[in-house]
């Protein structure tokens, strides 16, 4: 018999029932909720004369579309996203689940605030209406995101209908070169799998370099896993997990964290496990990237130039064209060269304490471009709390950034932090499909090092030669 | 849900790589809190003109497309976010089925939640079907799920595969709630089983 993956076992453990097809039905142990792929979830519960099965598992903070500027706790502007938290307000308190709200220091992006508070914990499996919820995969917890009839389905019996997926490993190797951050990996892989390589794979990422990194460095390597395709994104626990767990808030005490670890340290691909598919980079051969174009996937390093359409295959050489199209640039330019005049720091994907504290030593004693528009969105009321504390949020003001309260804000532009038409954006969030940050506007994602050093230089900029 | 029904209709083509689900649905329609009224905003960025107006280039405001029920489309479709509003704005402007070479794996699912059909086929068969497609309003092509067929204008057919439960499930128009709720003492069981063995959950 052969072995099993981490995402083997943590399918076993939470298989409640499983039917004669395969389709399996899975145990939830924690869902996260957000107010825009909840309300018809909410009304569908209420029009069947449904409850909220387990609340005490179910957590929901308002993200998407709060403002990040001051007195948004007082009256939020516009009405279909004040209509979109009042429902939210009223759906958790009717059906008694656990609420962040904005007036709450602790809220702030659903993807921060569970791993934060210690809802997210390793082995666990974790649905959120909310594609990025593969962010929690970072714990060793399976975790992924899904629609609104599944959330509604996730509120009304626990579970989810399940098919499984496949197994890959991602592998990275050896260590970072100095200047290559966690967005650096997963961009990479992604340019190196394409947008469909993880589609119908659950990806566990491991290799030395991964083993490196510190639990926030995971949880951007595993948030983009959805942008890869993948179901979700898992790297197994180990000590740096469990020293990051322990002592939050909803993380287990005493005798319950002893039991825990008994259990976490099982938490493991075997030795003879089957993989179906592998694929393995060489941490020492990943460069510092931004992508060129209007997919996760147009990704290059930023010594590089903007790639000629034709060189690409099928469908993609149309994709190119109108890419460069949209993006407004010409094959043969230099990345570095590329003049920007936005910067948005911030998201689930880059908007934790360390994020900001990589940007802020980069902007340190120093002012961002004249004329550019930068601002620094913390991902939770905490993480800015921290930074004011340390001293980050005084070297961004002082170097230009706005700073802002916490939430998705520019990364999907449902509030009122968007790109004009034409605009171009150096951004540490996860898409930069068309109209993503802004009808018209034009994203290049990248690091938060780097976006802080295109602030300062007005161009995309190697961040290599500022260290 | 209404039952899934074998029909014949306007398919039209969108041969575009990578369709996410920001062009199927921009995200200032998301700020809805119903499910219905989407149709109107499928495709929006695409589909009007900055000053409101409908672009004439944009497919589905081709006359020969307005009333299509189908959309063959290019590899990875509706990736990127969760967003149920793309299924609804779909089956909201009357699409009932997407063919395409590969789908993402959340808006894949999210099909199925709405009675639409997503088809996996081969990029050949795909080709066959994109040229079919652009041919106009005369040329429709018939879905069978019962059979798990594609046919062209021209009479070739093509197999496909579905998951033999969603496809029950489409057929019968089955609420995936009540079904698992007729499992509540598996659920029961399994929740005071793992009670004793992860008690911290």
């Amino acid at each position: 018999m052969t072995g099993k993956t981490l995402y083997d076992k943590i399918w076993d453990a939470h298989l409640v029932h499983q039917a004669e097809d395969g389709t399996g039905l899975l145990y939830i142990d924690r869902h996260l909720v957000h107010e825009v792929t909840s309300p018809q979830a909410f009304e569908g519960l209420r029009m069947a004369g449904r409850q909220v099965r387990a609340p005490e598992k179910t957590i929901a903070v308002p993200d998407h579309n709060v403002p990040t500027t001051e007195g948004r706790d007082k009256v939020i502007e516009n009405e279909d996203s004040r209509i979109q938290v009042e429902a939210l307000d009223k759906n958790a308190r009717d059906f008694g689940i656990n609420y962040y709200p904005v007036s709450d220091v602790r809220q702030g992006i659903v993807h921060i605030v569970g791993p934060e508070q210690g809802w997210t914990l390793p082995g666990m499996t974790v649905v959120c209406g909310d594609s990025h919820t593969a962010t929690h995969g970072a714990f060793g917890a399976l975790a992924h995101g899904i629609g609104t009839s599944e959330v509604e389905h996730v509120l009304a019996t626990q579970t989810l209908i399940q098919s499984k997926s496949k197994n890959m490993k991602v592998e990275i190797t050896g260590q970072l070169a100095p200047g290559v951050t966690a967005k650096d990996i997963t961009l990479s892989v992604i340019g190196k799998t394409g947008t469909a390589g993880g589609t119908g794979y659950v990806i566990e990422y491991c290799g030395e370099a991964i083993r490196s990194l510190s639990m926030e460095g995971r949880m951007t390597v595993c948030n983009m896993a959805i942008e890869g395709g993948a179901r979700a994104g898992l790297i197994a626990p180990d000590e740096t997990t469990f020293a990051y767990v322990k002592g939050r808030p909803h993380a287990p005490k005493g005798a319950q964290w002893e039991a825990a670890m008994e259990w976490w340290k099982t938490l493991y691909s075997d030795d003879d496990a089957h993989w179906d598919k592998v694929v393995t980079i060489r941490g020492e051969d990943i460069a510092p990237v931004v992508t060129w174009g209007t997919s996760p996937e147009d990704v290059l390093p930023i010594t590089d130039v903007v790639p000629d359409p034709t060189a690409f295959k099928g469908g993609k050489v149309e994709a190119a064209k109108r890419a460069l199209d949209y993006m407004g640039l010409t094959a043969g330019t230099p990345l570095k060269e590329i003049k920007i005049d936005t910067v948005f720091i911030g998201s689930c994907t880059n908007g934790r304490i360390e994020d900001l504290r990589a940007a802020a030593a980069i902007l340190k004693g120093k002012k961002i471009k004249d004329g550019m528009r930068a601002m620094v969105v913390p991902g939770s009321g905490l993480v800015r709390a921290q930074a004011e504390e340390e001293g980050l949020a005084d070297i961004f003001k002082e170097a230009g950034f706005e700073w802002r309260l916490a939430g998705c804000s520019m990364c999907l532009a449902m509030n009122p932090d968007q790109l004009a038409p034409g605009e171009r954006c150096a951004a540490t969030s996860n898409r930069n499909f068309e109209g993503r940050q802004g009808k018209g506007g034009r994203t290049h994602l990248m690091s938060p090092a780097m976006a802080a050093a295109a602030a300062i230089t007005g161009h995309l900029t190697d961040v290599r030669e500022m260290m | 849900m209404d039952k899934f029904e074998s029909f014949s209709g306007v398919a039209a083509p969108m041969p575009l790589v990578n369709i996410d689900t920001d062009m199927i649905i921009p995200k200032q329609f998301l700020k809805t809190i119903k499910r219905s009224g989407l149709g109107v905003n499928l495709f929006a960025e695409m589909r009007y003109l900055d000053d409101g107006s409908e672009n004439p280039d944009f497919v589905l405001n081709n006359p020969a497309y307005r009333n299509a029920e189908i959309i063959v489309a290019g590899d990875n479709f509706g990736c990127g976010s969760s967003r149920e509003h793309a299924p609804w704005a779909i089956k909201d402007f009357g699409i009932k089925c997407v063919i395409s070479t590969s789908f993402a794996d959340i808006f894949f699912n999210n099909c199925f939640k709405n009675g639409i059909l997503p088809i996996v086929l081969p990029q050949e068969q795909v080709d066959v079907l994109m040229k079919d497609a652009e041919k106009g309003s005369n040329a429709r092509l018939d879905i069978d799920l019962e059979n798990q067929t594609v046919t062209t204008s021209e009479g070739e057919s093509f197999h496909f595969e579905v998951d033999p439960f969603r496809k029950h499930c489409l057929l019968e128009g089955l609420d995936d709630i009540g079904l698992t709720l007729e499992k509540a003492s598996a659920i029961d069981s399994f929740e005071s089983q793992a009670s004793q063995a992860r008690p911290w959950v």
